[in-house]
């Protein structure tokens, strides 16, 4: 028998007076009891809608459930239930994780507090009783000396540790349905994979059934009995987690297994989904990477550090050594990969190497030259050179300026092409280059979804004609179906304009496919260069054997 | 290619939806219309002739009985019987007969009218245009100061938080001295040193010392806008520190620039009665709603409400669409707020 099982969910969002948009039409599904269903889709899909309606959490003042649809629990229809029952049911019988546990856990209460919370709420323990009960849920979710952290307040923990704090506080009255929204999204690979076990062990041990919903499916393959896939409110195919990945019937279900890099080979182009739903299948050819040796190196770094500090007391002060003594070298029209997980100082290697952040020691090659000691006026030349895509293309572009005004800027500033007239046409083709509509040109970033901001991003940094292209985790934040269209336009950039790229991510499969050379970094220090089938296959630091054995996937491939 | 709205037009579109919002902007637009008519004297350059009889009532009230009638009628009779006494023609008998009359109130030149539409003050100016003249005051002096605070905030702000530093803790310095001294002492204190009585001083008091919680505002958002990769990918291209401040991170905090500015009216507006009321405001050949409230003090006493309530009528109509106004501003500008 089914635990839950949903038929027929439909609901609408009111965006404005006029206008509905229906972001579930009309789903169905069942959760076996002990059995964990993987929702998969990228963003747009409905499937954190179906986990709030599921919930009874959708904001009343502007989503409305259809009238046919139903969500049974146990025979119950939870659509159809007063809100004080449903209260009693949410938190005691189902509950739920979120993606940020940062914002999901209050920050003026201890992690403690928090967890007794839910007990004193649905079980009325008496706080004698709800703590040693909340001591022993923290070490099951596996956090390091409990006794310690039951007085902790959530910002003094790590972002896996407030998880796991997450996970107690939802196992706390043992629920029968844990519904987990995009857990690990937020996490580091290896805590992903810490964070992704405990579920798995937990839902074994406890005999509850799991809803885990995400946007990558390479993840659910290890975790998940049954897999739904959805697109644009709809199930595109649903069945178990081995058919799924072996036998796809859909083809958006396959496109979305293709699109991922593969580790075993490096295809020329990425299939994206369109080679799918076009039916033409994706194209063949294989790439080489790596270097040779004798590749002319236009940037390097030297010894490269940074420094921050924090007031310490009255008078003290703290030094956080982001970056430390890096040097590496980046070959003329080759790719650069940085991998590291948060914290590492990837990102202020990128910041430095353009002199956004000012580095506390080192030196910045370009061409030989180096660019620390140059005075602004002099490195003004050099910004022309390099340029950087940035990670989020939500907070890159100026939300005031219209797409035109965003590519003529730096043109105007460095007086590239001739008047007005000229930087238009240059935009106008830029914006053709990258895919993007000449409509683009007169509308505002807010119009666009992010995988087209993040073109008009790299539209902007294509206007000044660099020839060292830094890509801070550019496609991190994209869905993988875009992430794949995105490599693909950055591959043919390189491939026409031979510019030199530094290609940092957190995200192994992508670097492996992406990169000449990886550089692993780890607390601001480099720990390993290598080529990359060479520190794929026999990676030398255990650091980096580490983050290869926290990738997802890694168990199908 | 057709144009795509931007944030301002969309702001509009949502403030067009604000019922209320929008009552409140043709009041505060029908007010602002009354200040540059009387401003450019198509209105009310009549409001200082003395029209009716000293505290003439409002019209609906009827004509206050005659209490000076009695004194005349004894005032036209005593000089006959000062003759019969004496037997001595009094020299001044006519000009003590005209005194007499135009204490009684009708003057020997012209008539004055013993009620007007909504009364007179003690001088037997209408009230009415007092408040329409004061208007014209009140109003202008809130804007222009508001204008003045808001720029003075918005560059000290810009500045302190994208600048950090030195200039950070100078601005802050200035404003903890600013915020540290009680505001009515600050204002005495200004305008005793500036010591001019009139409404381009008000307006420099006002701006000078209200700038601080504008600054405040401001430099919090910059601080916030400027480690944002929207301007750090406008350091990238190479925009200047300059390009950066205000061409990419002002349009993006205009909004605030815009709430606060209304708020700053709408306390200006008081501001200026206050001080007008403790006679620092405007000087006595002109009016605004506060020195008519400091000329109500001594009415109230003999019961003549009328020039009190004209005054606060006027202003709090003004003050209370002006604020409805800015919170209906503040949800168009920031949906998230709601």
């Amino acid at each position: 028998m089914s635990l839950l099982s949903v038929r027929d969910l439909a609901v609408d969002f009111r965006i404005d007076e006029a206008t509905t948009l229906r972001a579930v039409k009309g789903i169905g599904f069942d959760v076996a009891e002990r059995s964990t269903v993987a929702l998969v889709g990228e963003s747009g899909s409905g499937k954190s809608v179906t986990a709030l309606a599921i919930m009874g959490l959708l904001p009343r003042e502007n989503a409305r459930v259809h009238p046919a649809s139903r969500i049974d629990y146990l025979g119950r229809d939870l659509l159809g239930l007063p809100g004080r029952e449903l209260q009693a049911l949410r938190g005691a019988e189902i509950s739920m994780i979120f993606q940020e546990p940062m914002s999901s856990l209050n920050p003026v209460f201890t992690v403690g507090f928090q967890i007794a919370e839910a007990l004193r709420q649905h079980r009325a323990l008496p706080a004698s009783q709800a703590r040693p009960r909340a001591l022993q849920l923290l070490g099951e979710v596996g956090l390091a000396e409990p006794q310690a952290r039951l007085g902790a307040y959530p910002f003094q923990l790590s972002g896996g540790e407030q998880q796991r704090v997450m996970i107690a506080m939802a196992i706390a009255c043992e629920p029968k349905l844990l519904i987990a929204d995009e857990p690990t999204t937020a996490l580091d690979v290896t805590v992903q994979r810490q964070i992704l076990e405990l579920i798995a062990g937990l839902q074994a041990r406890r005999r509850m059934s799991v809803l885990f919903i995400t946007h990558d499916l390479s993840l659910v393959g290890e975790i998940a009995d049954q897999v739904v896939v959805m697109r644009d409110g709809e199930i595109r195919e649903q069945g178990s987690a081995e058919r799924i990945f072996s036998a796809p019937q859909d083809a958006y279900t396959r496109a979305l297994l293709a699109c991922r890099p593969p580790l075993d080979r490096r295809p020329q182009r990425l299939p994206v989904i369109d080679d799918f739903m076009g039916g033409t299948g994706p194209k063949p050819g294989e790439r080489r990477r790596g270097l040779r040796g004798d590749e002319p190196i236009i940037l390097e770094a030297r010894g490269l550090a940074k420094s921050f500090y924090f007031r310490d007391g009255l008078f003290g002060r703290r030094e956080l050594k982001a970056v430390r003594c890096a040097s590496f070298k980046l070959a003329k029209g080759k790719t650069l990969g940085v991998v590291g997980e948060s914290g590492s100082g990837k990102t202020t290697v990128g910041l430095l190497l353009m002199r956004l952040h000012k580095a506390s020691g080192g030196a910045v090659l370009f061409e030989g030259r180096d660019l620390l000691p140059l005075p602004p006026k002099a490195a003004y030349s050099y910004k022309r050179r390099i340029q950087i895509v940035f990670q989020n293309p939500y907070a890159s572009l100026n939300p005031r300026f219209t797409v035109g005004q965003i590519l003529m800027e730096p043109m105007q500033i460095h007086g590239v092409g001739s008047g007005e007239a000229g930087r238009r046409a240059l935009s106008l083709e830029l914006l053709d280059k990258v895919g993007l509509a000449a409509d683009s040109f007169a509308k505002y970033p807010h119009e666009f979804s992010g995988g087209q901001r993040q073109r008009i991003a790299i539209a902007r940094a294509l206007t000044l004609r660099p020839e060292v292209l830094i890509c801070d985790e550019s496609v991190s934040a994209l869905d993988v179906s875009v992430q794949a269209q995105l490599l693909n336009l950055l591959q043919d950039l390189q491939d026409e304009y031979a510019m030199s790229y530094l290609f940092i991510s957190h995200d192994l499969a992508v670097v492996r496919y992406m990169a000449d050379q990886v550089m692993v970094m780890k607390d601001g220090e480099i720990v390993e260069i290598a080529g990359p089938d060479e520190i794929y296959s026999s990676p030398k630091h255990p650091y980096t054997r580490l983050l290869l054995s926290s990738m997802p996937g890694r168990a199908q491939q | 290619m057709n144009a795509s709205p931007g944030v301002w037009l969309l702001a509009w579109r949502r403030f067009e939806r604000d019922r209320l919002g929008l009552a409140c902007l043709v009041v505060v637009l029908m007010y602002a219309a009354v200040m540059a008519a009387a401003a450019a004297g198509w209105i009310v350059r009549d409001w200082s002739e003395e029209v009716a009889v000293t505290y003439a009532p409002p019209t609906f009230l009827g004509p206050e009985a005659p209490r000076g009638a009695p004194a005349a009628a004894a005032a036209e009779a005593a000089p006959q019987g000062a003759r019969e006494d004496y037997g001595i023609p009094d020299p001044l008998a006519g000009d003590l007969a005209e005194i007499a009359r135009e204490l009684a109130g009708v003057s020997a030149t012209e008539t004055r009218a013993a009620t007007l539409a909504f009364g007179a003050d003690k001088w037997g100016r209408d009230v009415l245009k007092k408040a329409v003249k004061g208007t014209e005051t009140s109003l202008f002096v809130g804007l222009v100061a508001a204008a003045l605070a808001a720029f003075l905030g918005t560059l000290s702000g810009a500045l302190a938080g994208y600048r950090g530093g030195w200039i950070d803790d100078l601005f802050n310095w200035l404003y903890s001295v600013f915020t540290s001294i009680p505001y009515l002492l600050l204002v005495l204190a200004v305008a005793a040193v500036v010591n001019q009585k009139g409404v381009l001083t008000v307006i420099l008091i006002l701006g000078l010392t209200g700038w601080t919680g504008i600054f405040r505002l401001i430099r919090a958002e910059y601080m916030k806008h400027k480690v944002r990769e929207y301007v750090l990918a406008a350091d990238a291209i190479g925009a200047s520190d300059g390009r950066r401040m205000f061409v990419h991170i002002l349009p993006n905090v205009s909004h605030v620039v815009l709430v606060q500015l209304s708020l700053h009216v709408v306390l200006f507006i008081k501001s200026e009665v206050i001080l007008s009321f403790l006679g620092f405001g405007v000087g006595v050949d002109t009016v605004s709603w506060g020195s008519m409230l400091a000329e109500a003090q001594s009415e109230l006493i003999l019961g003549k409400w009328w020039q009190i309530a004209a005054a606060t009528l006027a202003m709090a109509l003004l003050v209370t669409a002006f604020s409805l106004l800015t919170d209906a501003l503040r949800d168009a500008l920031d949906p998230r707020l709601k």
